[in-house]
This record gives structure tokens, C-alpha cells and sequence, in this order.
């Protein structure tokens, strides 16, 4: 295959990793909530998932069975690290930030616990293939295109779908923008702002679980994770609160991110040693200059949430 | 005819921490009627009615609807009880157009269909006599646009009881009537209707029967026919008050500020003021009217330096001052021939011209700076940050309309917030609290403010002691121009008085007051002249004493009025 | 009749108040329940992680145990306890200014890092060259440059464009994990990118005393200093201005712009001296993981303490006593390294939820039925 088609489509399956992120992390923040938490429910996610692998990895289920329960273990693994996160910020109204990166701290801990205890070769070797379809037998980057990466595209499209075109998805924004005027028009705040962080964390946590089962595939693909959700939350900005958006976002994202190990192999670039993480750098530097550009146009429609980070009470006087 | 009640309320007590907003409330409402409910500012009215709208929760107490008892724990009870308030601030989502936000949290099945609800909002506009863009953004509306979206919103869920919170507080005279049109419509429709306010003359004009609200209590309801304005302040307030501001007649006026073709362009782009050009003199209130929003806040950032200035002038005329004459940029020649033409004068104002002087003499005058001359202080404002305005020596104080949000720090204490003025002064990097805090404690007692001490946080107190606080603090400062933005907002009638008593004392020695209000009332009473501003431009400049609302009302909204409006 | 019981059910037991006085001693007292709370948790989780303890339960004593073993029982560990609450205090101190002005900077672990690199930079080149003092001197003050260079920049973003500092901030410590990276590279030929103990620029120890207790002293001291600043100081007095309201700032003839990027000087200044800290006076070396997440652990210290210098003092070190106890733990139990992150984050899910309880308060609804609508 072509060098460069072969670098897009590895661009591509490397960015559904953030796209997830940043689907779930957009759901979240529409609600008005600032989950920095994020990369703790993405590495729990990743973890949920293999825990279940390791269980049945030696069992001979049906692949479709694998891949449900696989699913099952991340999302029920990510929602319930979201459940904590909506507890203590929308009931208990912490302070988003700190609780965002308390969860975060123990979300990658508590990962890395689980995973030293669990058996690469049950969890990752078997189920790599099966998750891995309908490529699984290429060698080229479409390899990485699994079952995982169409489903992220689908949340994605579907998420933005629900957002603005839905009943539901004007009653979201609403929240986000304006708690008390949701609550004085009878929509359930509390109710909205749990479903959107747990269903966020479900999405997001999928994507942990999709880069140690498909895009890596490797054991050592969870100590990457914290990195990732960093750079999810960082996608929100780029792609303008719109879960669509992530897509093209997060092709750039991943297109920047592995140029340093791909350059390399393309015929008649050569890379320093130095130059790699220099390039590693870039991701993070887009955004930032997407932060500044944003901020700079000010424009209406492309600014935070009105209401994000604030804890809403309705008897506050 | 008998009437059939709609809602009834029994026994409602509501306490927020120790302060009981609610004590024991009982109140009926009739179907097809508006009633009020009237009372100061801090009696609970509101309280009251958002216990109805699902806000609040009562702590104890019930409510009946068409004689069964409910409960409203949130707005959706509300809402399917058909019970709808329309809140002061208003609730909606800028963001979201006209219709979004009028279908927001509607229950229907399946998905809005967008042009059923248009046709909807149209029917319902059409039937009451409104008119509303459904494809608006919230964003670029006017107040009383916004308001129509929160009567239709409240309509379009087949609300029979309509609660308004001070709807008219925002509205001209004209927009007012229309709006009570509508009202007077609606209850001729079997609705019933609640207004909250504490206008005593609207109270009298459209409504059927009163309910007298005072320190959370229920006083009486009587039928507005039986009522005067004076029966209904006394037991609002619970006293014999006389409503009279005592406006004194202006002295030694001159022109002090002077604003010439003021233009301001805000940072979206639009121009929020154009070629303002009024002068403001000394011992005098200037009014300010306008429909909120007209570029009232813009004016006085502007004078204050808070606002960038696209062009135009700021000038601001200090009394002339007495200064010495130095030889440092005179010579001795100079400065004899200047005494001969009479530039020169002594301490007690005698003139000087050196007659059968030495010019040793003379030096040893000028040396012991006893040969005055007065020195014309003609200052521009423009382009100047408010810590230059400061160091100029211009005496400015600036009273603004959001008071916890500019004009004080919520969270300090007074003597923290006096030091706002001048903390900058003292030695070296550290502040000094002595000298703020001896002055917070004259105001606490000159201005009798209610507090538990000078360093509780001032978001602590209540509206008028705030007021007191920041209003007190720019007094203290001596000012030469005075500007104050809606002072009376939210403040209960004796502290309103405190307020028109306090700049009418400035007035009184000198300063140049600049009053922006929204009670055209209250502007006609309490100033001298007034300047109506609308869209960023003057549209008059009348004298207080004989002008009339109607008048001041025109020149509110006359020009640049959307042809829809005029339509209806 | 079921009409009515339903609505009976309907309504609500309690509601929520805001409480309109805080007691400090009850909100201690608050506090310590949830740590407590917390601990229990921690050893629930324990039983679920760690093998050996589910075999054998009686070892929970043990478990508890760790946590004291892990800073008290011999002078060595003790001192090191100090010293790692000295590092994190000096970082939440150095959150401190920023946040009190609201100024969300979550970079303090790259602004630190920078601070490392700085120091060890001057160290690396000049190591050898010049007398040691000189040394020492030059490695503070390219460590308290880079720390502020790299906290001013989203500060001046801010103050220009109002650009949102959480995520700037939050971006520029990978950024700075990559600088670092880009000069383990060029410096260790070898590829490894590890930089051994540099030889030259050692913080010397006191004459008196253990080895950590100049640090320890330095970051004492740096505590009241910053408390004095904040609470008696003109600049102090700003930055709580802007903090609670920028145009309550601007009204008063505060200059905003200046403010912010002052107060993030300040920021970046004190986490350079952090990280002159680590660079010269522990580790010698700098590697991506030299601060080791502590920046973000500063904030939540910082916030804990409600941005007081002198509580912060309680807040870090209780923090670093969990750690230090969580990291005895996975010693003593042989389980992950990660442990410790783990029983941290529990135990500050409950201080965090527990601020709740010491803000509102619940009001039971007497009268429920009617009977003595009037109490």
C-alpha cells in the first residue's frame, strides 16, 4: 500500500483512541461539568475490559460473545468511575477540577494494580484477533481498523446526531448553558447531568479499552493511556464542542502523534533521535495555538458551556 | 358572581438558614382575576410565589389547587398543575432561539417537530396581541422581547395561573400598557393571574384585589377599588410615610462635566454609544432615563474609564485653585508686569500688584508662596485608566449598578472594600488597615448600617446595607462628580430614602450628580433635569420640574423602533 | 384516596440549605470522620487487591499498621517524610497566588519540571568549570527562570485573550516532559536518555542536623513568607481583587493584565525554586518523571487548605503521609507500585465529598401532616 495512505489510515485508527475520549469528555461538558477525570476512566475503562478477557480469554466463547462482554467489562468499569465523578460534583457539588484529577490519580493507580495482575496472553493474544476484524489478518495499518474503531465512528455521528438535533439533546445543552433555566422549565438537571457524565465516561472508557485491545495491542499499551486522556480533553477544544468534529480532529491528532516512530520509515526523510520528541510536542502544541485562535475570534457558538465548572443549587440565594 | 378559587395557600412558612422569609401565609387566588402581591423589597413576595412555581420547597404549610392539595416539590409539578412563572431574571438560554427555548423541557412524544411549534407560537402571539419571532436568538433580543418568549413559553404549556416578578421593572410606559393589555386579555380568558411588585400605581391600575405582604407576613388583601396609594404604603411598610423626596433647587451651578460627541464601540462591534454630547453641572441631579440596556452603563464606564472611547471628549472642569507663583518659569519682570494686570492675588483673595515694593520684597513674597494666581483646570478624561482619572486630583466617584460584582468585593469585609479606594497609599508593599477601617466604622454608624461587625463579608448583608456600604464609601471619597447607576435597585423604601437624602446633600454642597434610574417617578422627583438616552443616543434633554412620564416615555423608544413594533 | 397517598409519598422528606455559618471546629471535626471513613474504605479495597491479605484477613492490623510504619518508625523514614512534604508543600505553595486569583494553573508539574531542567541544564555545562558556589547560584537562577517563562506565557494568553488557563496550562507540562526528553536525548549519546548523578552542584546540608533539613527549613520559611504576601501585602490585597470579581479589579483602578501575569511570575518563580529543589538539592539528574505528578497533587493540597499557606502545612502532610504509608504498603504486601495512587484517591474522594457536608446542611420537614402547621 501506498506510504502515505498506509500513514492516513494509522492516523486514522490511532485518533479513534482520542475521539472516544473526547465524544465522552463533549457529552459531559455540555452537561456544564469539566471532567478532568477523564484519563483515570479511560485507563479503568481499558482495565474493565481486560478483566473480563482475562476471565473468559480461555473459555472458547463465540467471537460476537467476546467482543459484547469485552465491551461490557469497559463500559461497566468506566460508568462506574463516572457514577463517583457525578456523585461527588453534581449531588455532593465538589469542585470539579479537584475532583476530576482525585479521580484521575486513582483511576490510573488503580489500572495499573489490575493490570500487572492479569495474564497478557489470555487477555490480549487470543482476543487481539477477534477484536481486530474484519482486518485481522493484514499486515498493513488496516490491521488496526477493528470493530472497535467503526463502533467509535458511530457514537461519534450518533452522539452529535442526539445533541443537536434531538429533544433530548436541546434539554442537555440547555443544562449546560443554564442550569436554573433547564430546572425552571422542568427538565430534570440532576437526572441529565448523571446520564451525560456516566453515558461520557461509557464512551470514553471504550476508547481506553479499544487502544490496549485493537490500536496498541501490546501489554505495555496501558502505561500510554494517561497520556492519551489528556490529550482527549485537549480534542474537546479542537473540535469546537462538536462530537463530529472529533473525527477529522482526532485524524490530526493521530496523524501528529505517530509521525515521529512513521517519518522515519519514509524513504528519504531522515530523523534525528533528537528530532522525536520534538515531534511527539506537536499534538500539544496545535491545541494550544487552537486554544489561542478560539479565544482570539471569540465567536459565540464555538465557547465553553456557559455554565461548565460550576456546581448548580437551585435554592442558591 | 361567585367566583371560583383557583389556588389557595395555608399556613406556608419558608426559613432560609435563621431568617424566616415566609411566616404562616394563607392567600387565596380567584379564577379570572390578576391579583398583586405588594411589599418592599426583602418581604418574601418572591419567595412566596416560587414555592407555587416548584423553586422552593415550603418548610411548612399547603397548597390546594381547585380545592385539592398538592405538592410542588419542582417546576415540572408546577408545570403539570398548569401553574407558570415568569421570573425578573429572565430564564432563558441565550444561546437557543425564541422557539428552542419555548418548547424546551416540553412533554411531548417523539421529537419537536419545529414548525408545528412556530405555527403553535404564532396562534398563541396572535390570541393575546404579542409579537415573537420564533427564529430569533435570545442573544439579540430586547428586554421586552425576552419577556414576550417567558409569557408564551409559560402560555404555550397551558399555564391558567400566570405569576409575573416585577415584570413592568424593565419596561417603558409604552411597552407597560401594552404588556397590561395583554394581561387584561388573559384574565378575560378565565386565567388567573399573579404580578409581584411593589409599584403602588400599577398596582392600582390593573389589578382587581391586592395582597399586602410585610416582612414575610401576610398583612391583609383588600379590593383595589377600595384602595389609595397611601392606605396601601402604610401597610406595606407599617408606618405613615410621606413619599416625598424634597428636591431643593439647584446653586452656584457649573458646568462640570463636559461629554462632547461621545462615541464607544463595544467589543463585539457595536457602536453602544453615539455622539453623547451633554454637560453636567455642578450642584444639580442629572437624571438619566432609558430603557435598561441604551447604553446607560456604557456612558458612566466611559466617563469613569472603564469603557474604551472610539472618539470624542471628556472634560471635566476643576474649580479653580489657588496656586503660588514660583519663579521657575516666570522671571521676576514677568511676573511684576503680570501683578500690574491683576493675575495675582493674596491669601484672602486681595489683589496683588506689589505697589511700593522691593524687588527684594517681592522675592521673599513669592519665596513664602503668599502671591496667588488661580489656574484654570480644564481636564480631558479621555483615554485615561481610572488610576490616571485618580492621580489627576479628579474627585470622581462612581457608584455602579452591579454592586456586589464591581462596586464591592462580596466576600470581604467593609473595611477591606473601603480599602479599594486606597489601599495603594502608605508605606512601602504592605497595606494598612487602620485608617479603612475607622471610616467603615463611621458609615456603619452615620448611615446606621446593620452588620455584625466591619469584616463580615458584605454579600452577607442585605440589599440596602450594601448599598449603605459602597454608596457611603464614595461620598467619603469628596466628590466633585458623583455618578450613580440605579441606586435604588432592590432597596426597601426607607433605605431608598436614605439614598435620595444622601445625594441630595451632595447635591447641596456642590457636586455634580449624575443619576441613572428606571422609575420614571422617582427621576421626575428627585432631579433637575433629565437626559433620556435610547439606543446609545440622546433623544432628549428635559427639565425635571415640568416635564411628564408620557413625554420622557416617547423619547425613550421614538427612533430606531423595529417597524413590527409599531405595527401592533 | 390513592390520589392522596400518592402525593403523601410524593413529598419530599428533606431538603438541602445552604449553611449561612461554617464552625470551624465542627468542620474539622467533619474532616476527620472522612478520613477515617476513607481509611475504612481503603482497607475494603485492600481486601479486594491485595492476595495476601484476602488469604489471611487477620493481617488487616498489619495493613493499618503500614500507614505509621510507612513515615514514624525510625528517624530515616521520618526525615524522608519531611523532606517529601517540604517538595509538595513547596509546589502547593507555589499553586497558591494563582489560584486565590482564580487563575486555574494546573501546569505546576511542567513549570517544576522546567525548574529541574533549568538547574540541571546550568549544572550539566558549567558542572566542574566554575566554583561550586557560583554553581549553585547560576542553577537557582536559571531554575527560577524557566519555572516562570513557562508559567508567564499562558498568562499572558489570558490576559490578552482571556485563553482558557486550565487547558493551556494543563498542555504546557507535556510540553515541557518533551523538552525534557529532546535533551536526555542530546545529552546521554548513548540513547538511553538516562543522565546519571551529576557530579558538580549539590545543595550542601547544613553544618547541624540531618541532610534534608535545609530544604525542609527553606520550604518553612517560604511558607510564612508566602502567608505575609497573601494576606498583608498591597499585591496580596490585588490578587484577591481580581480573584473574587475582575471588574470589581477594573473599577477600582486595578490594573487586571498586570495582576495576572505578576501573580503567575510569582507562580512560576516558586515552582522553579521547587524544582531547584529536587534538581540541586536531591536528585542531580532530571528525567520526564522528576516531579513525578506532584504538581497535580499540589493543587488538590492547595485547594484542600483553602488556599492558606500555614493550613497547607496540615494538608501536605497528610497527603504525604498516605503516600509514604501506601508506598510501605505495597512493600510490605508485594503488590503494584501504583498502590499508593490508589489509596490516596479514596481517601480524597471522601475529604472532597465531605466539604459538602460542612456547606449544606439537610432540613428535615416537620409537620409533615398538617398537624401544627405552625410550630
Amino acid at each position: 500500500m501506498n506510504v502515505w495512505l498506509n500513514f492516513l489510515i494509522e492516523s486514522l485508527a490511532f485518533g479513534a483512541v482520542f475521539m472516544y475520549g473526547s465524544t465522552g469528555e463533549i457529552l459531559t461538558e455540555k452537561a456544564g461539568h469539566l471532567n478532568l477525570g477523564i484519563p483515570g476512566i479511560m485507563c479503568m475503562g481499558g482495565a474493565g475490559g481486560c478483566m473480563v478477557l482475562n476471565l473468559i480469554g480461555k473459555m472458547n466463547l463465540p467471537p460476537f460473545m467476546v467482543i459484547i462482554l469485552g465491551v461490557a467489562g469497559a463500559l461497566v468499569m468506566s460508568m462506574l468511575m463516572g457514577l463517583i465523578y457525578s456523585f461527588l460534583t453534581v449531588t455532593l457539588r465538589a469542585n470539579q477540577n479537584v475532583t476530576g484529577l482525585a479521580l484521575t490519580t486513582f483511576g490510573v493507580g488503580l489500572m495499573k494494580v489490575i493490570m500487572s495482575k492479569l495474564d497478557p496472553t489470555v487477555y490480549l493474544v487470543g482476543p487481539k484477533k477477534i477484536f481486530r476484524w474484519p482486518f485481522a489478518d493484514r499486515t498493513d495499518a488496516l490491521q488496526y481498523l477493528g470493530v472497535l474503531f467503526f463502533v467509535g465512528v458511530a457514537i461519534a455521528v450518533i452522539a452529535s446526531y442526539v445533541l443537536f438535533r434531538t429533544k433530548v439533546g436541546l434539554r442537555l445543552r440547555a443544562v449546560g448553558e443554564n442550569p436554573g433555566t433547564a430546572d425552571a422549565v422542568g427538565v430534570n438537571v440532576t437526572r441529565y447531568k448523571y446520564l451525560a457524565t456516566c453515558i461520557g465516561s461509557g464512551i470514553s472508557g471504550l476508547g481506553g479499552f479499544y487502544c490496549i485491545i485493537d490500536y496498541m495491542a501490546s501489554q505495555e499499551a496501558y502505561l500510554s493511556l494517561e497520556a492519551f486522556g489528556w490529550l482527549s480533553i485537549a480534542l474537546v477544544i479542537f473540535a469546537l464542542w462538536r462530537p463530529h468534529m472529533t473525527i477529522i480532529g482526532s485524524t490530526v491528532f493521530g496523524f501528529l502523534f505517530s509521525c515521529s516512530s512513521y517519518i522515519a520509515n519514509i524513504e528519504g526523510i531522515t530523523v534525528t533521535m533528537a528530532a522525536k520528541p520534538l515531534l511527539k510536542m506537536l499534538p500539544y502544541l496545535v491545541t494550544i495555538l487552537v486554544l489561542i485562535v478560539t479565544s482570539i475570534r471569540n465567536k459565540r457558538e464555538n465557547q465553553p458551556p456557559a455554565s461548565l465548572g460550576l456546581a448548580y443549587f437551585r435554592e442558591e440565594r | 358572581m361567585e367566583k371560583k378559587i383557583a389556588l389557595s395557600m395555608r399556613g406556608i412558612t419558608k426559613r432560609f438558614g435563621g431568617v424566616v422569609a415566609n411566616h404562616n401565609v394563607d392567600l387565596d387566588i380567584y379564577e379570572g382575576e390578576i391579583l398583586s402581591i405588594l411589599g418592599e423589597n426583602g418581604c418574601g413576595k418572591t419567595t412566596l410565589m416560587n414555592m407555587i412555581s416548584g423553586i422552593y420547597f415550603p418548610d411548612e404549610g399547603k397548597i390546594y389547587k381547585n380545592g385539592e392539595e398538592v405538592v410542588i416539590t419542582s417546576p415540572k409539578d408546577a408545570f403539570d398543575l398548569k401553574i407558570g412563572m415568569i421570573h425578573q431574571h429572565f430564564k432563558l438560554v441565550d444561546l437557543f432561539t425564541a422557539a428552542e427555548n419555548i418548547v424546551l423541557g416540553v412533554n411531548e412524544k417523539g421529537q419537536h417537530n419545529m414548525k408545528n411549534v412556530n405555527s403553535r407560537v404564532s396562534q398563541i402571539a396572535e390570541k393575546y396581541g404579542f409579537h415573537i419571532d420564533p427564529q430569533k436568538k435570545i442573544y439579540d433580543m430586547s428586554v421586552s422581547e425576552k419577556q414576550t418568549v417567558e409569557i408564551i413559553k409559560v402560555l404555550y404549556r397551558g399555564a391558567d395561573i400566570l405569576i409575573l416578578d416585577e415584570p413592568t421593572a424593565v419596561l417603558t410606559p409604552q411597552e407597560i400598557d401594552r404588556l397590561f393589555a395583554v394581561l387584561r386579555r388573559m384574565k378575560e380568558d378565565g386565567k388567573s393571574i399573579i404580578i409581584i411588585t411593589h409599584k403602588l400605581h400599577e398596582v392600582l391600575s390593573v389589578s382587581d384585589r391586592v395582597a399586602i405582604l410585610r416582612k414575610g407576613e401576610h398583612i391583609a388583601t383588600v379590593d383595589t377599588c377600595d384602595a389609595t396609594e397611601s392606605s396601601l404604603t402604610e401597610m406595606m411598610v407599617g408606618k405613615k410615610v410621606t413619599l416625598d423626596i424634597g428636591r431643593t433647587d439647584p446653586v452656584n451651578v457649573q458646568p462640570r462635566l463636559e461629554v462632547k460627541e461621545l462615541n464607544c464601540i463595544d467589543a463585539e462591534g457595536i457602536q453602544v454609544l453615539k455622539d453623547i454630547t451633554f454637560t453636567a453641572n455642578s450642584g444639580e441631579i442629572l437624571g438619566i432615563a432609558g430603557i435598561a440596556g441604551s447604553g446607560q452603563r456604557e456612558l458612566l464606564e466611559a466617563i469613569a474609564g472603564l469603557q474604551p472611547i472610539a472618539s470624542g471628549q471628556i472634560i471635566f472642569n476643576n474649580p479653580k485653585k489657588d496656586k503660588p507663583v514660583t519663579f521657575f518659569h516666570k522671571s521676576l519682570k514677568r511676573v511684576k508686569e503680570m501683578a500690574a494686570q491683576d493675575a495675582f492675588h493674596d491669601k484672602n483673595g486681595a489683589p496683588m500688584r506689589f505697589k511700593g515694593m522691593s524687588n527684594a520684597q517681592i522675592k521673599a513674597q513669592v519665596a513664602a508662596e503668599n502671591v496667588l494666581f488661580r489656574e484654570d483646570e480644564v481636564m480631558n478624561l479621555r483615554g485615561k485608566t481610572p488610576l490616571e482619572i485618580r492621580s489627576l486630583g479628579v474627585r470622581l466617584s462612581f457608584v455602579p449598578e452591579d454592586r456586589l460584582g464591581m462596586g464591592l468585593v462580596g466576600s470581604m469585609g467593609i473595611t477591606d472594600n473601603m480599602m479599594l479606594r486606597s489601599y495603594r497609599k502608605g508605606h512601602a508593599g504592605f497595606v494598612d488597615r487602620k485608617q479603612p477601617k475607622a471610616l467603615a466604622e463611621d458609615i456603619i454608624k452615620e448611615l446606621e448600617v446593620v452588620t455584625p461587625g466591619v469584616n463580615t463579608p458584605v454579600r452577607r448583608l442585605s440589599g440596602g446595607n450594601v448599598q449603605k456600604v459602597l454608596v457611603g464609601r464614595e461620598i467619603a471619597f469628596a466628590p466633585k462628580v458623583l455618578m450613580a447607576a440605579y441606586p435604588v435597585r432592590g432597596l426597601d423604601i426607607n433605605s431608598s430614602y436614605t439614598i435620595y437624602n444622601l445625594l441630595n446633600k451632595q447635591k447641596q454642597n456642590g457636586v455634580a450628580v449624575i443619576f441613572v434610574g428606571e422609575d420614571l417617578d422617582v427621576l421626575l422627583a428627585l432631579c433637575d433635569r433629565i437626559m433620556v438616552i435610547n439606543s446609545g443616543k440622546v433623544t432628549g434633554m428635559v427639565d425635571a420640574r415640568t416635564a411628564t412620564k408620557e413625554e420622557i416615555g416617547l423619547m425613550m423608544t421614538q427612533t430606531d423602533t423595529p417597524a413590527k413594533e409599531v405595527a401592533q | 384516596m390513592s390520589e392522596q397517598k400518592k402525593r403523601a409519598a410524593h413529598e419530599p422528606l428533606f431538603h438541602l440549605a445552604k449553611r449561612t455559618d461554617v464552625n470551624p471546629v465542627r468542620a474539622w471535626v467533619i474532616r476527620l470522620v472522612a478520613i477515617l471513613l476513607g481509611m475504612l474504605a481503603c482497607g475494603l479495597v485492600a481486601f479486594a487487591l491485595i492476595e495476601k491479605l484476602n488469604q489471611n484477613p487477620e493481617k488487616i492490623t498489619d495493613f493499618y499498621y503500614s500507614f505509621i510504619k510507612g513515615s514514624f518508625t525510625t528517624e530515616r523514614k521520618l526525615w524522608k517524610f519531611l523532606k517529601n512534604m517540604a517538595i509538595l508543600q513547596c509546589i502547593s505553595l507555589a499553586v497558591t497566588p494563582a489560584f486565590r486569583m482564580r487563575f486555574w494553573n494546573i501546569g505546576a508539574e511542567g513549570q517544576t519540571l522546567m525548574g529541574v531542567l533549568g538547574s540541571i541544564t546550568v549544572a550539566f555545562y558549567l558542572g566542574g568549570k566554575i566554583p561550586e558556589w557560583q554553581l549553585l547560584i547560576l542553577m537557582f537562577i536559571a531554575a527560577l527562570i524557566y519555572g516562570a517563562v513557562w508559567a508567564v506565557i499562558p498568562a499572558l494568553f489570558k490576559a490578552k485573550w482571556n485563553t482558557n488557563e486550565t487547558l493551556f496550562t494543563l498542555m504546557m507540562n507535556y510540553v515541557a516532559t518533551y523538552v525534557v526528553s529532546y535533551f536526555l536525548v542530546i545529552w546521554v549519546p548513548s540513547g538511553s536518555s538516562t543522565l546519571g548523578k551529576l557530579k558538580f552542584g549539590k545543595l550542601p546540608p547544613l553544618p547541624f542536623g540531618n541532610q534534608y533539613l535545609l530544604i525542609i527549613l527553606i520550604v518553612l520559611a517560604l511558607t510564612v513568607f508566602l502567608f505575609i504576601y497573601l494576606k498583608y501585602s498591597k499585591q496580596g490585597y490585588e490578587i484577591s481583587v481580581v480573584g473574587e470579581s475582575i471588574r470589581t479589579a477594573q473599577y477600582s483602578g486595578i490594573n487586571v493584565e498586570k495582576v495576572i501575569i505578576r501573580t503567575m511570575v510569582v507562580s512560576g518563580l516558586l515552582c522553579g525554586l521547587a524544582g531547584y529543589l529536587i534538581g540541586a538539592g536531591l536528585d542531580q539528574s532530571v528525567t520526564t518523571e522528576s516531579v513525578g505528578g506532584q504538581g497535580f497533587t499540589a493543587i488538590i493540597v492547595s485547594w484542600l487548605a483553602n488556599f492558606n499557606p500555614i493550613v497547607m502545612i496540615i494538608t501536605s502532610a497528610l497527603i504525604s503521609f498516605l503516600n509514604s504509608g501506601a508506598a510501605q504498603i505495597s512493600q510490605d504486601f508485594n503488590v503494584s507500585g501504583a498502590l499508593p495512587d490508589v489509596i490516596v484517591g479514596i481517601i480524597l474522594f471522601f475529604i472532597i465529598g465531605c466539604e459538602f457536608f460542612i456547606n449544606y446542611k439537610m432540613v428535615f420537614r416537620h409537620a409533615a401532616n398538617g398537624k401544627g402547621a405552625a410550630k
